[in-house]
């Protein structure tokens, strides 16, 4: 079955989205990512969703409880790259996106989630 | 009787005759669709057009033309419309291009009328209201066509109007002038995101010094658009907001929703400096 | 008016197919970026509806025009229990106690228009329309 690839960079795993998701599939993800984060004990997750064009409220409450889900293994969850039309969207929406930092783009991401655990900005992390 | 079996039976006869026909009368009246489609062009749609037409009237029915029997013809006329409003057509010249057909199609029927001068006025009268018909629904098209060209272009110039600047090294300013309505905002607003994504801005300034009134409408566009620079990752700073702004956001009970305000730009940039972990200072000479 | 696009949807992989369908309409209409991601996104909340709530049903697209604007209207159908309380239903934060939400509020305020007629036993009917 299909699963979307979550790399290991570091202290940090990075998940990339790049098709459309049905419910099924961003369920999986949920569920990989939260497994992986407890076996490598990873401290930072950064889910790049540059390549998404719609986020709904299911995908919407998958980042918020990966984002919760990560808290309580000690992880902190940057969500990086989202699109104008996608942001005004879920604003119009009333989504919130509890508990989620955000960043432009990886390079970013990778900085604040550094800079949320303490560490210098200089290593790899 | 079925209507027009009168014009539906010359038509398929004579196709190729009111073609070339209408082709002539379009090329001598100096219809400015064919000059300006070009004679291939307006060549083959006039071709389709007639074959349409022909199907059509087989359909049985000529009263309206919004049927399936009607679909081809609809769809050429579409086709013709919206090539002719890109090339500069007014809705006007292109129900010209199809009104010109009633004179081949008038003098088909006067020679196949013999005596019955009843009977030529009936056909002439239905002929007349179908292609009336087809110049309406080619004009709505045209017209509708222009509307988004416009519209296009309108959108253009408010973004041009309204350039978003880099004041440093991620950090984006954008100074609002004039009056804003609900449109112009929302088009500037997008393309502010739009300009955040580009240039990697992490403090994004909207200055609204230059705008006199802001109502309900406007100030829920700012807020929305903060809110989603928010969600992309961009904190935003609102500055210049006049003491008539500022009474009329807390007489309408706006919320500001936690939204950070400076009183200047220049506050708003020494802010948006700090937060990037910047300072101002002298040079020692 | 054209004939409508029927897609059934009775698998999660028919809700990213009904997404597919009407962002390439949209785009076919020349909507703005912006207007067609919050068409498509209130179409897929109506979807998972329609396939979670409704227990399956379809979609019907079709392209509309009033004067010289043209727009798309999307209609969500299904025979499933029904809204026993629409307006409550309608109401942010709404959820059935299963966990899910139901959105209608959310996405509501994404479209230009919205109709819904839904009863206890006689399912439930959800019409959106966007203008380009």
């Amino acid at each position: 079955m299909e699963r979307i690839p979550i790399l290991k960079m570091g202290r940090f795993l990075l998940v990339t989205i790049q098709v459309d998701m049905d419910d099924r599939l961003a369920d999986t993800l949920q569920n990989d990512l939260t497994a992986r984060i407890s076996q490598t004990g990873a401290r930072g997750v950064l889910i790049d969703i540059s390549a998404v064009d719609l986020v709904d409220s299911f995908i919407g409450r998958m980042l918020a409880n990966v984002a919760a889900m990560a808290r309580v293994l000690d992880a902190e969850t940057v969500v990086v790259g989202m699109r104008p039309a996608v942001a005004i969207t879920l604003v119009e929406l009333g989504l919130a996106l509890p508990g989620i930092r955000t960043a432009l783009d990886v390079d970013r991401g990778m900085k604040l989630l550094r800079q949320a655990l303490g560490e210098s900005t200089s290593a790899d992390g | 009787m079925p209507e027009n079996t009168n014009l539906s039976t010359l038509l398929a006869q004579h196709e190729g005759d009111i073609l070339t026909a209408w082709l002539r009368e379009q090329a001598s009246s100096g219809a400015r669709t064919m000059r300006v489609l070009g004679e291939a062009e307006a060549r083959e749609q006039s071709a389709r057009l007639v074959g349409a037409i022909r199907v059509g009237l087989a359909s049985g029915s000529a009263d309206a033309i919004d049927g399936p029997g009607w679909e081809q013809a609809r769809e050429v006329l579409s086709t013709v419309s919206r090539d002719g409003a890109q090339a500069g057509l007014t809705p006007g010249e292109t129900a010209l291009f199809v009104l010109s057909l009633k004179r081949p199609l008038f003098a088909l029927l006067r020679r196949q009328a013999g005596n019955d001068a009843d009977a030529l006025g009936e056909d002439m009268w239905r002929t007349t209201m179908l292609l009336d018909r087809l110049a309406v629904y080619t004009t709505e098209v045209a017209q509708r066509t222009r509307d988004e060209i416009i519209q296009r272009q309108q959108g253009e110039m408010l973004e041009l109007s309204t350039p978003v600047v880099k004041l440093w090294e991620g950090i984006l300013a954008l100074p609002l002038i004039g009056t804003l309505d609900s449109r112009r905002t929302q088009i500037v607003m997008e393309s502010l995101l739009e300009r955040i994504v580009e240039t990697g801005a992490d403090i994004a300034i909207i200055d609204i010094t230059g705008v006199p009134t802001v109502d309900t409408l406007v100030a829920q566009h700012l807020i929305k658009t903060v809110n989603a620079a928010r969600l992309m990752g961009t904190e935003c700073i609102i500055s210049g907001i006049r003491p008539q702004i500022a009474q009329t956001i807390v007489h309408l009970g706006v919320d500001l929703q936690g939204v950070v305000t400076k009183a200047t730009l220049a506050d708003a940039f020494a802010l948006a400096l700090a937060k990037s972990g910047r300072t101002v200072g002298s040079v020692i000479r | 008016m054209a004939e409508p696009e029927v897609i059934p949807i009775v698998a999660e992989a028919d809700v990213v197919h009904v997404r597919q369908v009407v962002r390439a309409r949209a785009t076919e209409l020349r909507f703005s970026l912006v207007d067609q991601t919050k068409l498509v996104t209130a179409a897929s909340e109506l979807a998972r509806n329609a396939l979670n709530y409704g227990g399956g049903g379809r979609a019907e697209i079709q392209v509309v025009s009033s004067g010289s604007r043209r727009g798309l209207r999307v209609v969500f159908v299904d025979e499933g229990p029904g809204i026993p309380n629409v307006a409550e239903a309608m109401r942010d934060g709404f959820t059935t106690g299963n966990g899910l939400g139901l959105g209608l509020g959310g996405a509501k305020r994404l479209v230009n228009e919205f109709e819904i007629e839904s009863a206890v036993g006689k399912g439930t009917r959800i019409a959106i329309t966007r203008w380009a």
